[in-house]
C-alpha cells in the first residue's frame, strides 16, 4: 500500500509544483468567469429579480465554459514532452496516476472558483440560501466536470487540431449536472428542501469516480498507439 | 536464451503496413543496432517492444510471457528512452530526475542526483528550469536515466545521440558497451554509425510500400 | 459458436459477411418501407383529433426508435472492439455512427414538423425533442472525434471510448431532461394524452419499423464494407479481390 501512496504523493507533488509555477494559466479561467458574469447584467439588463432568476444558471454555465478552457492543461504538456510515455513504461498503475492528476486539476482550477462564488452571487443578487446551495452544488458537481473532462482531454490529447472538439465532446455529457444543480438552487430560492437533487448529483459523482480513472488511463494508452 | 522475443509482428500505421511477419529476439550481452530508412517503422517497432503501442498482429514476450501479463516485472527490467525527452520544461533538472526516479520506484537522494548531473556535464545547471538548457543539455538530462535504473537489463533507445556533441556521444556509447558487457542487452536506433564492438550486431528494417 | 463468431475479427471474413447480409437486407427493407409508408399515408384512417397530420408518426416513430437502437449498436460494437481488440468492430462502429445521426436528425425534423400544427411552433423544449437533440450532439461528437484522427485505427479506439461514455450517459441525460421538463412545464405547453392506437393504424407503423430497421442495417453494412476496403486498400487480399472482379 505504501507504494501506491507514494505514487499518488509523487504525482500530486509534481502537478502542484507545476501549477504554482504557471500561476497565470490558473488565474485566466477565474478572470474569464468573472467577465462572463459581468457580461450578463450588461446584456439582459440590471433588473435584480431577473438576475436572481437566471443567476445560478449563468454561474454554472460560466463554470463549465471556464473549466473547458483550462481542461487541456491536465495532460497536454505531459503528452508533448513525453512524460506520459515515461509514466506508461514505468509500470505504475495508470488508474491511480489518472485519479491523482484529476484531483490535482480540481484542486487548482475549481476550488478557487468555489471560493470566488460568494462574490459572483453578490453580483447577480442571489439570496444567502441560494448562495449556499450554489456552493454546495459546485462542490459536488465540479469534480465530475474534472473527471469527465479528463476523459475528453485524454482522448483528444494527441490531436494536432484539438481545439473545439473537446467542448463538442464534453458539453452534452455535462447537461445532467447543469440541470440538477440549477434546480437545486431554484428549490433553495423558494426555501424548499433540495436534498434530492444533491443526492442525485452525489450518485453521479460516485459513478463517475468509479469509471472515469479507468477510462482516462485507457485513453492515455490509446493516445500512445 | 533471449529475454525479449517478438513473434510475427505486424504493424499498420495510418493504414500503411510498416512491417509484417517480423521475428526478432534480444538476449543478454547484445547491442543491436536497428537500422533502416526514415519511415521504415523503427520507432513504431521500438514502442511495440517497450509495451507502449500494441502490434496489429503478433506478440512480444518477456521471459516466455506476453508483456501485458508479465506487467510489472517487464516494466521494471526495461528502460525506454524515446524521441521525446520526458522532461517538463518548467521543472529543473533535479526535479525532473527526482520525479522520474520516484515514478520508476528508484530511491535516490538529491546529492546523488547532483553528483550524477555533474558527471554528465551539467555542473552548475542543476537548478535551472529545463527550458533554459540547450537541446544537447536536455538530452543529457534525459539520458541520465541510463545511470539511474540499474535493475533494467533491457535498454530500448530511440536515437539517443540526437543533439549530443562528440564527448556526449562517446560518454553514452561507453555506458552502452559497459552495460552489454555486464550482461545487459541494448536495442538502439541511430543514424550515426556505432563504434565497432564485439557484442554489436545489426538489424535492418526495410521500407515497404 | 465462439469460433464462428470470432472469425469476423478478420477483415476478409467480415467483408464477405457484409456482402452476404447486404444482399438479404436491402430489398426487403425497401419493400417494407414502401408498403408501410403508402399504407400509412394513404389508406390508414384519419385520426379523430389530429386529422391527417398524425400520419407523420409513420416516419417519426421508426426513426426516433432507430436513432436510439443505432447508438446502442454502436456502443456494443465499441465494447467488442475494446474487449477483444477487433479492428473490424471499430469499423462497424464508425459505419453505424452517421446512419444513426441521420436517423436522429430525421426524428428531430419530423418532430418539429409535427409540432407546427400541434403546438403552433416549430420548436419547443419538449423533453423528448430535447433528448433527441442531445443524442444528435453525442453522435456528432463521436463522428468528429473519429474524423479528427489521422490514424484511423487510433481514431476508432478513441471514438469507441467516447461512444461508451455516451451510452452510460444516455439514460442519465434522458431522465434528467424529462425531470427538468416536468419541473419547468408551464401552462403554455399542451400535452396530448396518448390514446391507444387503432390496429389499422398500428399495422403500417410496425411494417415501417421493421423496414427502417432493415434499412439502417443495410446502409451500415454497406458503409462498413466500404470502410474495410478503404482501410485495407494496401493489403494483398484486397488486391486479389479486385483482380478477380476485373476478370
Amino acid at each position: 500500500m505504501s507504494s501506491s501512496f507514494s505514487i499518488i504523493n509523487g504525482v500530486m507533488r509534481r502537478d502542484l509544483i507545476l501549477a504554482f509555477r504557471q500561476k497565470a494559466e490558473l488565474a485566466q479561467p477565474l478572470m474569464f468567469v468573472l467577465m462572463v458574469v459581468t457580461l450578463f447584467p450588461l446584456g439582459v439588463g440590471p433588473s435584480p429579480e431577473l438576475l436572481q432568476r437566471i443567476g445560478p444558471g449563468i454561474i454554472w454555465i460560466a463554470a463549465i465554459l471556464s473549466g473547458l478552457m483550462g481542461m487541456e492543461r491536465m495532460f497536454r504538456d505531459d503528452y508533448h514532452d513525453g512524460s506520459t510515455e515515461q509514466m506508461l513504461v514505468s509500470g505504475m498503475p495508470m488508474v491511480l496516476v489518472s485519479a491523482a492528476k484529476i484531483f490535482c486539476h480540481w484542486l487548482v482550477s475549481f476550488v478557487p472558483l468555489i471560493i470566488l462564488t460568494p462574490l459572483l452571487a453578490v453580483f447577480l443578487n442571489l439570496t444567502w440560501d441560494m448562495t449556499v446551495a450554489l456552493m454546495i452544488t459546485l462542490l459536488i458537481g465540479t469534480p465530475v466536470l474534472s473527471m469527465l473532462g479528463a476523459i475528453g482531454v485524454a482522448l483528444t490529447v494527441g490531436l494536432r487540431k484539438g481545439g473545439l472538439i473537446l467542448s463538442l465532446l464534453l458539453i452534452p455529457v455535462f447537461i445532467p449536472l447543469l440541470i440538477f444543480a440549477t434546480s437545486a438552487i431554484e428549490s433553495a430560492s423558494m426555501r424548499l428542501p433540495y436534498l434530492p437533487q444533491l443526492a442525485i448529483m452525489g450518485a453521479i459523482l460516485l459513478l463517475t469516480a468509479a469509471l472515469a480513472p479507468v477510462a482516462v488511463s485507457y485513453a492515455l494508452k490509446v493516445s500512445q498507439h | 536464451m533471449a529475454d525479449l522475443i517478438a513473434q510475427k509482428l505486424m504493424c499498420i500505421k495510418r493504414d500503411r503496413v510498416l512491417f509484417e511477419a517480423l521475428d526478432f529476439s534480444l538476449g543478454a550481452k547484445q547491442i543491436v543496432h536497428l537500422k533502416g530508412p526514415n519511415g521504415a517503422g523503427k520507432t513504431s517497432f521500438l514502442r511495440i517492444l517497450a509495451g507502449l503501442a500494441t502490434a496489429t498482429e503478433g506478440v512480444v514476450k518477456y521471459k516466455e510471457k506476453n508483456i501485458e501479463s508479465a506487467g510489472h516485472d517487464f516494466y521494471t527490467s526495461t528502460l525506454y528512452i524515446g524521441h521525446k525527452s520526458g522532461l517538463n520544461s518548467a521543472l529543473t533538472g533535479i526535479e525532473n530526475t527526482q520525479f522520474w526516479a520516484n515514478q520508476h520506484g528508484i530511491d535516490i537522494s538529491q546529492s546523488e542526483i547532483i553528483a550524477l548531473l555533474g558527471m554528465i556535464g551539467l555542473a552548475g545547471l542543476e537548478d535551472l528550469p529545463v527550458a533554459h538548457l540547450s537541446a544537447g543539455q536536455q538530452r543529457r538530462v534525459s539520458l541520465l536515466r541510463l545511470w539511474l535504473k540499474s535493475q533494467a537489463r533491457i535498454w530500448l533507445l530511440d536515437e539517443p545521440f540526437t543533439a549530443l556533441d562528440v564527448q556526449g556521444v562517446a560518454l553514452i556509447e561507453k555506458k552502452i558497451q559497459e552495460h552489454a558487457e555486464s550482461g545487459g542487452s541494448v536495442l538502439i536506433t541511430s543514424h550515426q554509425a556505432l563504434q565497432p564492438h564485439p557484442l554489436k550486431s545489426e538489424f535492418m528494417l526495410e521500407y515497404r510500400f | 459458436m465462439w469460433k464462428w463468431f470470432s472469425q469476423y475479427a478478420k477483415p476478409e471474413k467480415a467483408y464477405q459477411l457484409c456482402g452476404t447480409l447486404f444482399r438479404w437486407f436491402w430489398l426487403p427493407s425497401l419493400l417494407l418501407i414502401l408498403v408501410g409508408t403508402v399504407w400509412g399515408l394513404v389508406f390508414a384512417p384519419q385520426d379523430y383529433q389530429q386529422g391527417d397530420s398524425f400520419r407523420i408518426i409513420y416516419i417519426h416513430v421508426p426513426s426516433a426508435l432507430l436513432s436510439m437502437s443505432a447508438y446502442v449498436a454502436m456502443a456494443v460494437a465499441a465494447l467488442v472492439g475494446l474487449v477483444w481488440q477487433w479492428r473490424t468492430a471499430y469499423m462497424a462502429m464508425i459505419a453505424i455512427a452517421p446512419v444513426g445521426a441521420v436517423m436522429t436528425f430525421i426524428a428531430l425534423f419530423t418532430g418539429a414538423a409535427w409540432g407546427k400544427p400541434m403546438w403552433g411552433t416549430w420548436w419547443i423544449w419538449d423533453a423528448r425533442l430535447t433528448s433527441q437533440l442531445i443524442l444528435l450532439f453525442l453522435y456528432l461528437g463521436v463522428i468528429a472525434l473519429y474524423s479528427a484522427f489521422d490514424d484511423k485505427q487510433q481514431g476508432g479506439k478513441a471514438a469507441g471510448i467516447m461512444a461508451l461514455v455516451g451510452v452510460v450517459n444516455i439514460p442519465i441525460i434522458h431522465y434528467s431532461v424529462e425531470w427538468w421538463n416536468t419541473l419547468h412545464q408551464g401552462a403554455t405547453i399542451t400535452k396530448f394524452d396518448k390514446p391507444s392506437i387503432a390496429p389499422e393504424m398500428l399495422w403500417p407503423l410496425l411494417i415501417n419499423l421493421l423496414g427502417f430497421a432493415l434499412f439502417v442495417a443495410a446502409v451500415s453494412i454497406k458503409r462498413m464494407r466500404n470502410e474495410i476496403v478503404r482501410r485495407e486498400i494496401h493489403r494483398p487480399w484486397i488486391k486479389s479481390l479486385f483482380l478477380e472482379n476485373e476478370k
